[in-house]
């Protein structure tokens, strides 16, 4: 039943969605955690970027930003990334990138629902012995804020693991890429599918559980 | 005008550490600090106590800061209040700030609260910064408690860590908001002495409290407010038993009689 499985590589097409996934969420977390710290700052231009920048990419959909990323940045500015000519390794970068772009934006609403649990006391008493703003906000704030917001963190990451199929959009052979391969190709259809999303469980399922109980242990207790 | 204040201002900046002139600031509609006077010299220690909305928490706020003010100026050891930004974080640093709500780091521990302060915006080396945050714990008490978390100390306890905190910059004066509002009645004694001690040793202060025990014992003097206004200041003897204004009269009947 499970021949027409060695034509086929699955384990490595799932390897990219993992590597997909991985860069995604470094990137989105860092690019996501700065847009947080311009959206609480007090800097008006860069509250107003934050601000418009959060509503503006949340609101466009996945497909359309990771289409940009090839079509517009690589197929039309010549944007690869540091890739070269190796079209497979650009797109894969572009990916990363649409993905960050798009994720970050969830992210940065995480990390500020997490900020908005901290006592405002909390910067108040940094601030009155003699922190700066970057320091109240990076040894205090945030600090606080990530344990506060693990749980709604795990939920962006569940939902990036699954995004990552839109990158097949652009030919980046994960599994979903390899899924409409096999979907083409074989007849065991219900079969394929229940493979496909076997494996995204496995990815996604010990995620929820691992964070929810990190989340727990790391909580801030006042 | 102006130039006779300001050389004037300069002989007097020896003893003279806060000087608040004619300050005035406003919340929406409510103007909260009306043409508030008042200096206070080095070694002082002031409380000011009042009915709640006065303004007393208020005007603690406005000498570090955490309030900004509508007009009027604040001066600090002569030089005055810097707008927000490095210059205003190094002068914070000079004003030690005890809040109602204690505010000690939730995610760091006791000796980690003492610390921050001192590596972070002192840059002390970190063994001497554990070292002088351990003699200051030990000195208010909680030397014990150093490596547990803020929420696993009673209240007392924490508003000692946060004087502690405080007193580790080295501050040339301390403000007291309320210190000891939000504790139990048997963790108020605790807290006091340790103001009490502090007072001894002549650190300026600025107490906003409505301990009146604490006031009588250990006040240089005590400003009143109201409404938002400074209605008499004198010494804690006059005061309490001899109050000139009627509205100070009212609040003392009010709260020295059961």
């Amino acid at each position: 039943m499970f021949d027409f499985l060695d034509d086929y590589d699955v384990l490595g097409a799932f390897w990219t969605t993992v590597q997909l996934t991985l860069l995604s969420a470094v990137g989105s977390l860092i690019w996501g955690t700065l847009l947080a710290a311009m959206r609480v700052g007090p800097v008006p231009l860069m509250r107003g970027f934050g601000t418009a920048y959060v509503n503006i990419v949340r609101n466009i959909p996945l497909t359309v930003i990771i289409l940009f990323s090839s079509l517009g940045l690589h197929d039309t500015l010549g944007i690869s990334l540091g890739a070269g000519d190796i079209v497979d390794k650009a797109n894969f970068r572009l990916a990363v990138l649409g993905l960050i772009v798009y994720t970050s934006a969830f992210v940065c609403e995480a990390i500020r629902s997490g900020i908005n649990t901290v006592p405002v006391g909390q910067a108040e008493a940094a601030r009155a012995i003699g922190l700066n703003f970057t320091q109240v906000l990076f040894l205090v704030v945030l600090p606080q804020a990530f344990r506060a917001a693990v749980g709604p963190l795990a939920n962006v990451l569940i939902a990036l693991t699954k995004n990552t199929t839109v990158a097949a959009a652009i030919g980046v052979a994960e599994a979903a890429l390899l899924m409409k391969d096999m979907v083409e190709k074989e007849a065991q259809l219900l079969l394929i599918s229940a493979i496909i999303a076997f494996g995204f469980c496995c990815l996604t399922l010990p995620t929820g559980l691992i964070l929810g109980w990190v989340g727990k242990k790391v909580a801030v207790k006042r | 005008m102006t130039k006779v204040t300001v050389a004037k201002e300069d002989v007097a900046t020896s003893d003279e550490l806060v000087v608040l002139k004619s300050v005035n600031k406003h919340f929406g509609a409510l103007h909260v600090l009306q043409d508030i006077d008042l200096t206070i010299a080095r070694g002082e220690v002031v409380v000011v106590i009042g009915p709640s909305g006065s303004g007393k928490s208020t005007l603690c706020r406005t000498i570090n800061r955490l309030e900004t003010i509508d007009s009027g100026t604040i001066t600090i050891d002569g030089k005055p209040l810097p707008h927000e930004g490095r210059e205003l974080a190094r002068l914070r640093a000079d004003v030690g700030m005890v809040f109602q709500s204690f505010n000690l780091f939730a995610h760091k521990t006791v000796l980690e609260n003492v610390m921050l302060g001192q590596v972070k915006v002192r840059k002390a080396d970190k063994k001497k910064a554990e070292e002088k945050a351990r003699s200051l714990l030990d000195r208010v008490g909680v030397g014990t408690q150093a490596d547990k978390y803020p929420a696993q100390l009673s209240g007392g306890q924490q508003q000692r860590v946060a004087i502690a905190r405080a007193l580790a910059m080295d501050p040339k004066v301390m403000l007291f908001d309320e210190p000891t509002s939000a504790l139990d009645p048997e963790m108020i004694n605790e807290v006091l002495e340790v103001m009490q001690q502090l007072a001894r040793e002549g650190m300026t202060m600025i107490v906003v409290t409505h301990e009146m025990g604490f006031a009588r014992s250990a006040a240089n003097r005590v400003v009143f407010m109201a409404d938002g206004r400074i209605v008499e200041q004198s010494s804690p003897d006059q005061f309490f038993s001899n109050p000139r204004s009627d509205r100070a009269k009212d609040f003392l009947s009010k709260i020295l009689h059961h």
